[in-house]
């Protein structure tokens, strides 16, 4: 049954994925490509869970819980970058 | 652990250590640095005392450490009578040096630097008569070139002082080069570096057929450090130092090293008839010409620089005689001349220091006016000259007689004596100069100030020099003898020929040479005024100095066309060729070799994930390249590729490098929108169609080169080395995690390596930004202003939440990352963008204001920590950063494993958290500057 709920989600956040990536490749402006990429970092949480229950491996949660950490800083930086040019200031 | 298994190391390492406490005790006071060079040379000398004795005992002391063994290098080092007597004239001289340039260096001149600068050279030159190992000699040898650059240039306001420093460095470096490559081919010829083997391999280097490139590429090292003809011009030019450095490099040091060398390696290369016509005929010509030009030199330093380079000829030609009689009279002669000369050029400062100037036209009948002074310099340039009763007479008279006997057999030889005879008569006629136009010749012209003795202390060393001339040339058997006997003795690796030091032999043929040298050179030096009207008229002047810079200018512009003809200053150019030959090499290769390109591995399974994984990486790479145009939105897309290659990481089982990867994008990003704030926001369009195609073609090519080549691998069973790091991760460096294990244990070195070149890379781009002004857009790429909210709350809110969560995450990662995936590198990374993160959210005024701590210290601990841990092992007597780890026991924590390679792990963390946080907040620091800029421009 599990197994069944994490294929069925694996395949649904690939077409996340794959939408992600139409955004991107269509943008049209800048903050809707940041928002791809953003959307691309919050799939990969899931997928690097999803996996990690698959195969029961803690080192899955690890890279997840690094990129929940740290993934946001990127958006930060470059919606930072349209408001202010200056990110650091 | 007792101090004679490593004193000869220490008396030539000493002085290195000694030269940055010279330079920081400068700070409280200037003649403490004076105490502290002294000292230091003392206690080299003191170091030494206690084996003195062993040469003594016609025995050599070796002391070895095993350095590269896998290379068949030692550290090792030699004490037998050639180094003993060099080492000697080396500590010897430079304290009276020492001594004397604390009275000649004035107020304005930094002591610091000049006796930190004399200490690295010092213990340089021992290093050179100390080594045992060829290539050890050679980077010392290097060592000298380096520091005699830093000592010569030591008045760096001065044109000619930087002139004279480089034409210096760039000879001598460029002899050292080649001698390199002579040390190399006999080290190969021999099969070892260590000179206890070469010594005793003379036969078989002298039968090798590449015997005379080995003596070629030794001698090119040998007659640049000794201003050998025709590498003699550099000299002259390095008389533009401070005089006591000329005292020094001049007598006892720098051109001595040359010599060294040739009495080192005397019964490997000589006695054969390339070395008699090479050696001795660069030493007959160099002894002529420079006893000749010293006669016209009006410059005081000029004439004793001339003089030194004759000198150096003499003892060149002696060895170039190549018997053992000769080889006596070149050591013994090595010593007189460092005594007169040192003396020499000291009198010479002295005079430059009480006439302010040393040109020979104006100082005259100095006599009276410093009596004492004078009577010293007569005696030593009597010595120069070759009076009887002085040093130099001795020396001389034995060359004279070599000359006579040496060349027997050879057709040409009745020349040989008559060429002597006539450098001889210059070399009389130069001294009578120094002493007849400096201190007799009616009264000084021109002088700024009336001149007089100098302090009683500056001319304490010419004293003792003075007396050792006299000394030596009356009862030579007491003073000099026993040390020249086992000179001579390591010289010629045998006994010593039977030979008389007594001071008067009867009349026979040298006599008379010497007689007929002091009469012409005093006809000579009387008749001077229309001697130096006929040079004038006749001769071409030679500017060595024109020559020389055309010729090097030549050079470089030679060099710059030929790398122009590759890099015309594009980065599309330059990797362009690197793709090509990269293309073009691969592909000799599969042409070359008729193997299967593919092995017949079978291919992992492809799964929807994967494919959705590679075909976004596709799809993200190629709209990299298509929309490098836009910048900003490349930035963006080069995110994804960075997000997709960790989760590659993480699927192909390489935790530590998925954690790595998804902490450096972070970085890479903040790091180029600090960067991109300053460049333009569009890259140029390319227009050429024909260029479009090339860069096309070729990066496909190399793209499907890159794709065969791995596909090659992959597809074959191969085995790596990682088996062995697997099996010995655990019990030889106790953690599980093999990543870690590698960077912190088995390849210890090479991450301390990279570690320093991190700190490095910080502390540069920090010199390199630091009062950095850039101007910075006023508005953004569509030309709307920019908002007028600079820290929003929201950010601000979230970024001060979640900084101790990364911090606590950065702790974790590192405390496990012996055993699970993390470490020092990666914690180090996590922590910088949490660091990061509040530069962003709050500012750097902000930020600042609650982290106190200077980013350069924190390098510098983790720098420390490092090295502390490598250098701890050491003195536990196991090799350079041999880690250890044992088991505790804690109450609630439990048992846990602790190694010494967490504080070198530690180390790791820290540079890596200062020099990313140093670097990023210093390019911040840079649009914050450029900001209040605008604003001001504004108002």
């Amino acid at each position: 049954m599990l197994n069944i709920a994490i294929i069925t989600s694996c395949v649904m956040v690939c077409t996340a994925l794959l939408l992600s990536l139409y955004r991107l490749l269509r943008g049209p402006s800048v903050p809707d490509r940041i928002l791809a990429l953003d959307t691309l970092y919050i799939n990969s949480i899931a997928l690097l869970i999803l996996l990690g229950i698959f195969l029961q491996s803690n080192l899955y949660y690890e890279a997840a819980l690094l990129i929940a950490l740290m993934g946001f800083m990127g958006t930060l930086a470059l919606s930072k970058y349209l408001l202010r040019g200056d990110i650091m200031e | 652990m007792n101090l004679l298994a490593f004193n000869l190391p220490l008396v030539a390492l000493i002085p290195f250590l000694g030269a940055p406490i010279a330079a920081w005790a400068a700070r409280f006071n200037r003649l403490a640095s004076a105490w502290v060079a002294g000292i230091v040379t003392f206690l080299s000398l003191l170091i030494l005392m206690p084996v003195v004795h062993i040469p003594f005992d016609n025995d050599t002391l070796i002391q070895s450490w095993s350095w590269l063994p896998a290379l068949g290098l030692d550290f090792a080092f030699r004490l037998d009578g050639l180094s003993l007597l060099f080492s000697f004239l080396i500590l010897l001289i430079g304290l009276l040096v020492i001594l004397y340039a604390r009275y000649y260096l004035s107020p304005q001149d930094s002591m610091g630097r000049f006796f930190a600068y004399m200490l690295m050279f010092m213990g340089s030159m021992l290093g050179i008569v100390l080594s045992e190992n060829l290539i050890q000699l050679v980077i010392f040898w290097e060592l000298t070139s380096l520091t005699s650059f830093l000592l010569i240039s030591y008045w760096q306001y001065s044109q000619d002082a930087r002139d004279g420093a480089r034409m210096a460095l760039t000879i001598t470096g460029a002899g050292g080069l080649a001698m390199l490559a002579g040390v190399l081919m006999i080290g190969n010829i021999v099969g070892s570096f260590n000179l206890t083997d070469v010594l005793a391999s003379g036969d078989l280097i002298r039968q090798n057929e590449h015997y005379l490139t080995v003596l070629v590429l030794i001698l090119l090292g040998v007659f640049t450090k000794s201003a050998q003809f025709p590498f003699h011009f550099w000299l002259p030019h390095a008389m533009a130092a401070p005089t006591p450095v000329s005292a020094y490099l001049h007598s006892a040091t720098m051109v001595k090293a040359g010599i060294f060398v040739l009495a080192r390696l005397f019964p490997v290369l000589s006695g054969t008839e390339a070395w008699g016509w090479l050696v001795g005929g660069a030493g007959m010509i160099t002894m002529v010409l420079g006893a000749y030009t010293a006669l016209f030199k009006h410059d005081l330093k000029g004439l004793l620089a001339y003089s030194t380079i004759s000198h150096l000829g003499l003892i060149t030609l002696l060895f170039g005689f190549s018997t053992k009689l000769a080889a006596v009279a070149a050591i013994f002669h090595i010593i007189n001349h460092a005594t007169f000369k040192a003396s020499l050029f000291m009198v010479a400062g002295i005079i430059d220091h009480e006439c302010g100037t040393r040109d020979m036209r104006k100082v005259n009948g100095l006599l009276k006016y410093m009596p004492h002074t004078a009577v010293l310099a007569m005696i030593a340039a009597s010595a120069m000259a070759g009076v009887p009763l002085l040093n130099g007479f001795l020396s001389k008279e034995m060359f004279f007689q070599q000359s006579l006997v040496a060349t027997d057999h050879h057709p040409l030889s009745w020349a040989i004596p008559i060429i002597v005879t006539f450098g001889a008569v210059f070399s009389v006629a130069y001294s009578l100069r120094f002493i007849h136009d400096v201190f007799f010749n009616g009264e000084p012209q021109g002088l700024t100030k009336t001149p007089h003795e100098p302090p009683r202390f500056m001319r304490i060393p010419v004293d003792i020099l003075v007396l050792l001339c006299l000394g030596v040339g009356m009862v030579p058997v007491l003073i000099v003898a026993p040390i020249l006997t086992v000179a001579v003795a390591a010289s010629l690796q045998g006994v010593p020929p039977d030979y008389s030091l007594a001071i008067w032999h009867g009349f026979n043929l040298p006599l008379l040479m010497s007689s007929i040298a002091l009469v012409f050179g005093a006809i000579v030096y009387f008749y001077r005024e229309k001697l130096f009207r006929w040079h004038d008229e006749n001769l071409p002047r030679v500017d060595a100095k024109t020559l020389f810079n055309r010729v090097t200018h030549g050079l470089l512009v030679l060099s710059g066309k030929i790398s122009r003809l590759f890099d015309r200053g594009s980065l599309q150019n330059a990797i362009s060729w690197v793709l090509l030959s990269g293309v073009a090499a691969t592909l000799y290769g599969f042409l070359q070799f008729d193997s299967p390109l593919f092995g017949d591995r079978t291919l992992l399974d492809a799964n929807l994930l994967t494919m959705v994984q590679v075909g976004i990486l596709i799809v993200a790479s190629i709209l990299t390249a298509v929309m490098h145009h836009k910048r900003l939105v490349a930035l963006i897309i080069i995110g994804v590729i960075g997000l997709i290659v960790s989760l590659g990481f993480v699927k192909f089982s390489a935790p530590d490098l998925a954690l790595t990867q998804l902490s450096v994008e972070v970085v890479t990003i903040v790091l180029l929108l600090l960067a991109l704030f300053f460049l333009p926001q569009h890259s140029p369009q390319e227009r050429s169609h024909k260029r479009l195609t090339r860069d096309l073609v070729l990066s496909v090519s190399a793209g499907v080169t890159v794709m065969l080549l791995a596909m090659a691998v992959m597809t074959r069973d191969y085995s790596s080395i990682s088996g062995f790091f697997l099996e010995n991760s655990k019990p030889g460096g106790g953690g599980t995690n093999v990543v870690n294990v590698i960077l912190v244990d088995f390849r210890g070195f090479d991450t301390l390596g990279e570690i320093v070149v991190l700190a490095l890379a910080g502390l540069g781009i920090f010199a390199l930004l630091e009062n950095l002004r850039l101007p910075a857009p006023l508005r953004d790429i569509d030309g709307r202003e920019w908002s007028h909210d600079p820290h929003p709350p929201i950010m601000q809110t979230l970024t001060r939440l979640l900084f101790p969560l990364m911090l606590m995450v950065a702790v974790f990662i590192f405390m496990r990352g012996h055993n699970l995936p993390g470490g020092g590198f990666i914690a180090g990374l996590i922590a910088a963008v949490a660091l990061i993160s509040q530069y962003l959210a709050n500012g750097i005024a902000w930020t600042n204001a609650r982290i106190k701590v200077d980013m350069h210290k924190v390098i510098a601990i983790g720098l420390t920590a490092a090295f502390v841990t490598g250098f701890a092992a050491m003195f536990l007597s196991y090799p350079f950063l041999t880690t250890t780890f044992t088991y505790l026991k804690w109450p609630i924590v439990g048992k846990f494993e602790i190694a010494s390679a967490m504080i070198f792990d530690l180390g790791v963390f820290l540079v890596v958290v200062g020099a990313t946080v140093l670097i990023l907040v210093e390019l911040g620091k840079l649009s914050h500057a450029s900001h209040s800029l605008a604003q001001q421009e504004k108002k």
